[in-house]
């Protein structure tokens, strides 16, 4: 493992994004960041701007008009990143499955993927996921990262 | 060989401020988690929030000014790490520095303000223009009453000197500035242009996170963004370190008085974290208007009784 890859696990800043979500899993990203939860403990901080950011929090379906802002964030985020996609709709696009108004490409992994095959995602399903899912994701994700990203294993 | 003696102080000094500046960013970010009910951060955070931004590709915005925007941290940085040094050895080295170190540290430290317009300007971003113009306001908000809290201490103290090494011998023999009355008012309104220089609440209105996105810095990433969280660390324990050399009888370079120097930074430290933690962000017309009506005034006030003999 790299050491960029070790210090990005003990410091993650995460942007938050909305590519059409109901805005419930958006509450509870938001209660994630609440002193209750305290997720500073890891190093976690919610940054305002995607050139400061880690890791991107994406929810929402990624509909049509959302999908290309969603990959300009992507590129604007500075390598080595983490995609979260938070809760179902962002994971597999859960009730608007056959909708009309989702991104031609396919759900946000899909949409990602269309600008860097390499990218590293995380799933965090539920309906929305609890703060409490969120965290367990985290640190799996964390965990898994620290055994390389999968273009670092794959090379 | 003394070109060679200066590049060792300036080296070691920029080490020390570097390491306290970090620590000082850790017991803001701890302290903060304590009066919310948090644990907080780990100790060595800051250091995990350098080395990772160290690690990250940087970018340059296809509409920024790469020559300004990449030598702005750098200017920022390297001002904040000679202010400390010359800070560093004025304490550390009795009758050391020159005459007028404390002109050059005051002028030293405006320069990161400087760094961050410069580096908002060129970023090309409307966030950074604003903030850019925010944090020029506030300068010219927060200069005149510092200068005039400072010069009341030296008119008040009658040192007849601007070295910093006079006014610490000074204070060694009649006790600390801040103990007059001129000195104590002056006291209070530096801590207060500290806090808008340090770019905390209530005064962070040039980055203000939650509406312009973090201003001047919002198109950084990597190693500039990485000098950039340097400088305001070091600025962290630059600045609180100043005032303890002016106001409150500088840190004592023995084994037991250098724990009660370290009291006084401490205690420093957490004033300008209540404040912090106990105030909302002030929009920028009332902060220019409570440093030109209420602070300035009172620092004119000090000054006068100063000139009185109190």
């Amino acid at each position: 493992m790299s050491w960029r890859i070790w210090a990005l696990t003990k410091s993650p800043w995460v942007y938050h994004v909305n590519v059409g979500a109901c805005n419930n899993c958006d509450i509870e990203v938001l209660e994630l960041l609440t002193p209750r939860f305290d997720v500073e403990r890891f190093g976690i901080v919610l940054v305002g701007s995607p050139r400061h950011a880690d890791a991107l929090l994406v929810s929402g379906i990624c509909t049509r008009q959302a999908a290309p802002r969603l990959q300009e964030l992507y590129r604007q985020t500075p390598a080595p990143r983490v995609v979260f996609c938070i809760g179902s709709c962002a994971c597999s696009r859960g009730i608007f499955h056959d909708a009309y108004h989702v991104a031609e490409a396919g759900p946000v992994d899909a949409v990602i993927r269309a600008v860097d095959p390499a990218a590293t995602i995380v799933y965090v399903p539920g309906c929305p996921p609890k703060p409490e899912a969120m965290i367990l994701g985290i640190v799996k994700a964390l965990a898994a990262l620290k055994g390389g990203t999968p273009a670092e294993r794959a090379a | 060989m003394e070109a060679l003696i200066a590049l060792e102080v300036f080296a070691a000094g920029t080490m020390a401020t570097l390491i306290l500046g970090l620590l000082s960013k850790w017991v803001d970010r701890k302290v903060t988690a304590r009066v919310q009910y948090r644990r907080g951060p780990p100790l060595l955070q800051p250091l995990y929030d350098v080395l990772k931004l160290l690690g990250k590709e940087t970018m340059v915005p296809a509409a920024a000014r790469g020559t300004g925007f990449l030598l702005a941290p750098l200017a920022g940085f390297a001002a904040v790490a000679l202010g400390g040094s010359i800070l560093w050895y004025s304490i550390l080295v009795p009758g050391g520095a020159f005459v007028g170190d404390l002109i050059v540290v005051v002028y030293l430290l405006t320069i990161p303000s400087l760094a961050v317009i410069v580096g908002g300007m060129s970023s090309g971003n409307l966030y950074g223009a604003i903030g850019a113009s925010r944090e020029m306001k506030l300068m010219v908000s927060y200069e005149l009453p510092l200068i005039v809290a400072l010069v009341t201490v030296l008119v008040g103290a009658k040192v007849g000197s601007l070295r910093l090494g006079d006014l610490l011998a000074y204070q060694r023999a009649a006790g600390p500035t801040a103990l007059r009355v001129s000195g104590a008012v002056a006291l209070v309104v530096a801590v207060l242009c500290v806090q808008a220089k340090l770019g905390l609440v209530p005064f962070d209105i040039p980055e203000a996170e939650t509406e312009i996105m973090g201003g001047p810095l919002v198109e950084y990433s990597g190693a500039p963004l990485a000098l950039f969280y340097l400088m305001r660390a070091m600025l962290l324990a630059v600045l609180p370190l100043l005032l303890i050399v002016v106001f409150l009888g500088g840190v004592a370079a023995q084994w037991p008085g250098v724990l009660w120097g370290a009291a006084k930074y401490l205690a420093l430290m957490v004033v300008i974290i209540l404040v912090r933690n106990t105030n909302a962000r002030l929009r920028i017309d009332h902060a220019v208007r409570f440093y030109w009506w209420i602070l300035t005034p009172t620092a004119l006030v000090a000054l006068a009784l100063a000139f009185v003999g109190l």
